[in-house]
């Protein structure tokens, strides 16, 4: 989508942008002093949950978390959203003031915004980040031995695909949206504070398999997951068995499945594998010695994290059972 | 014996799927009606999981996917539908064309046997009938990866509505398979079944 402003900006005549142009990644990151870089960012999408509170939580932590992805902390955000006109301004407001606490939560601000009348609800942010420009966590860092570690579960957007078509169980949508909205920040500094090189990218609207398969040609490597290790929230094995598949599944699958060697994997869960994410967690690539020790740095500090594969000398991703 | 019609044009995914679901809870057999591909794909593969038999077809109204319980088979509109389907100039079923070189012809000379296969393609979105489902095997499968001099021309067949499938075992041996640029990359069971469940197969 990006190729007609290629010819517009060259690289050369912009070196103080990190990433951006030839080198694409979570974020675009541009270089301001030796110590300071700025990440820059923007997401929004129509609502995924009912509640208009929960729908703006889950915008932020979703938007900022292009900032964790890429080792970053959050400092300023703006908002950028649009409403039918018969949206109670009320309602409006819970949206917002559900976003606001996340960046609250978050150490940073919301200073403004936009907001235009359209027909379909759609709300998020441009948000902007800060990060040492040598400390910055990127998808070409992954190498052949090293653990794949995942911070949140998977499968919520087969929860939230179930919601829209009316056929959820209420506490799978509570869990789902629980973990949608909680941030990637912890995670993201307990990956800075090991040190070291580690490849890092969140996991969202390409799912497991499309963000992996960004790692794994970025770094020129194979990601190879194990199916029987990898985490969903309540429900989401269930909607898959029950072929409840978003057309996003149909897109990512038709990008992603020639990348991609199931071994032993039931169809379903191959499905439920190229679903769709919203404010997924962080897919980190570490050495196994370093990935031991996140793993137990994780536990102490009660953040999430699993072991879910390794990474191969090779091309494309492969599922094992 | 009932059959329900499900009217899911217009509809997102995964409605299609639940209406079609909840038809097959009171009914053995039913028309469920799209209007876009990933539609067709979701609910014809739900189905086929669920043990039934799904033949998809092209009408003026949008896709309809004809969607039958397994022991329903023995249904005495499935006893009148097989003769139909058995004979190929009644022209009722699904369609395939079978290509399984990159030549047209078994002529000696590639370069006309290429230059044949390119005006077929060429030529294949202005006839009628036209096919359902466009099956590459053994060397066929360069015609659908980058490169190939056929590609515009299936891009504009797939976006017509006609499925294409590329043998995923011929891909590999000719270590293609990063390569495709149109179609799904398919199975042997998956190819068998598009062969043996048409009503007419066309072997290019």
């Amino acid at each position: 989508m990006l190729r007609p402003l290629r010819d517009m900006f060259k690289p050369e005549d912009h070196p103080r942008l990190l990433v951006g142009l030839e080198v694409s990644d979570d974020a675009a990151i541009y270089q301001i002093t030796d110590e300071t870089a700025v990440i820059q960012t923007v997401d929004f999408f129509p609502p995924v949950v009912d509640d208009p509170y929960d729908y703006g939580a889950v915008a932020a932590a979703n938007a900022m978390s292009d900032v964790y992805a890429m080792g970053g902390e959050v400092a300023l955000v703006l908002n950028i959203a649009g409403f039918p006109p018969q949206v109670p301004k009320e309602m409006i407001g819970e949206v917002l003031r559900g976003a606001g606490e996340k960046v609250r939560e978050a150490g940073a601000v919301v200073a403004g915004g936009h907001t235009v009348e359209i027909a379909e609800p759609l709300y998020g942010m441009a948000v902007m980040g800060l990060v040492h420009p040598q400390r910055v966590l990127t998808k070409a860092a992954a190498h052949p031995g090293d653990v794949l570690l995942l911070t949140k579960p998977l499968g919520v957007g087969m929860v939230t695909t179930a919601l829209k078509g009316d056929v959820a169980d209420p506490a799978h949508v509570a869990e789902a949206v629980a973990s949608m909205k909680r941030l990637n920040r912890l995670a993201s500094q307990l990956v800075q504070r090991a040190g070291g090189i580690a490849a890092c990218t969140d996991i969202t609207g390409f799912g497991l398999l499309g963000h992996g398969y960004e790692m794994a040609e970025k770094s020129g490597v194979q990601l190879r997951f194990r199916f029987s290790r990898l985490p969903f929230v309540a429900g989401a094995i269930q909607y898959a068995n029950d072929w409840l598949f978003p057309a996003g599944t149909c897109r990512n699958e038709a990008c992603y499945r020639p990348k991609t060697t199931f071994e032993g994997v039931e169809e379903e869960m191959q499905m439920l594998l190229f679903t769709p994410e919203t404010s997924g967690g962080l897919l980190v690539a570490a050495p196994p010695d370093r990935a031991k020790a996140l793993l137990a740095r994780f536990a102490e500090e009660g953040q999430d994290v699993w072991a879910i594969g390794e990474v191969a000398e090779g091309a494309g991703i492969v599922v094992e059972a | 014996m009932v059959v329900e019609k499900v009217d899911a044009r217009g509809l997102p995914c995964p409605q299609p799927v639940i209406l079609t679901r909840r038809a097959l809870q009171t009914c053995d057999a039913l028309v469920t009606l799209v209007d876009n591909e990933t539609a067709q794909q979701n609910v014809t593969r739900m189905a086929e999981r669920a043990g039934c038999t799904v033949r998809a077809e092209r009408t003026a109204e949008g896709i309809c996917l004809h969607i039958a319980k397994a022991a329903a088979d023995q249904s005495p509109a499935a006893a009148v539908a097989q003769p139909v389907a058995a004979s190929p100039a009644a022209g009722a079923g699904p369609l395939a064309l079978v290509v399984g070189s990159e030549f047209m012809g078994r002529g000696e000379d590639a370069e006309l046997g290429s230059i044949l296969i390119r005006a077929f393609f060429h030529t294949l979105g202005e006839v009628t009938p036209q096919p359902d489902v466009i099956v590459f095997f053994n060397s066929g499968v360069k015609l659908v990866v980058e490169g190939s001099p056929v590609l515009p021309d299936l891009l504009a067949l797939r976006d017509g509505g006609i499925e294409i499938l590329a043998c995923g075992t011929c891909l590999g041996q000719f270590g293609l398979k990063d390569k495709v640029a149109v179609g799904v990359i398919s199975n042997m069971y998956a190819i068998a079944e598009a062969m043996l469940g048409a009503a007419k197969v066309v072997q290019l």
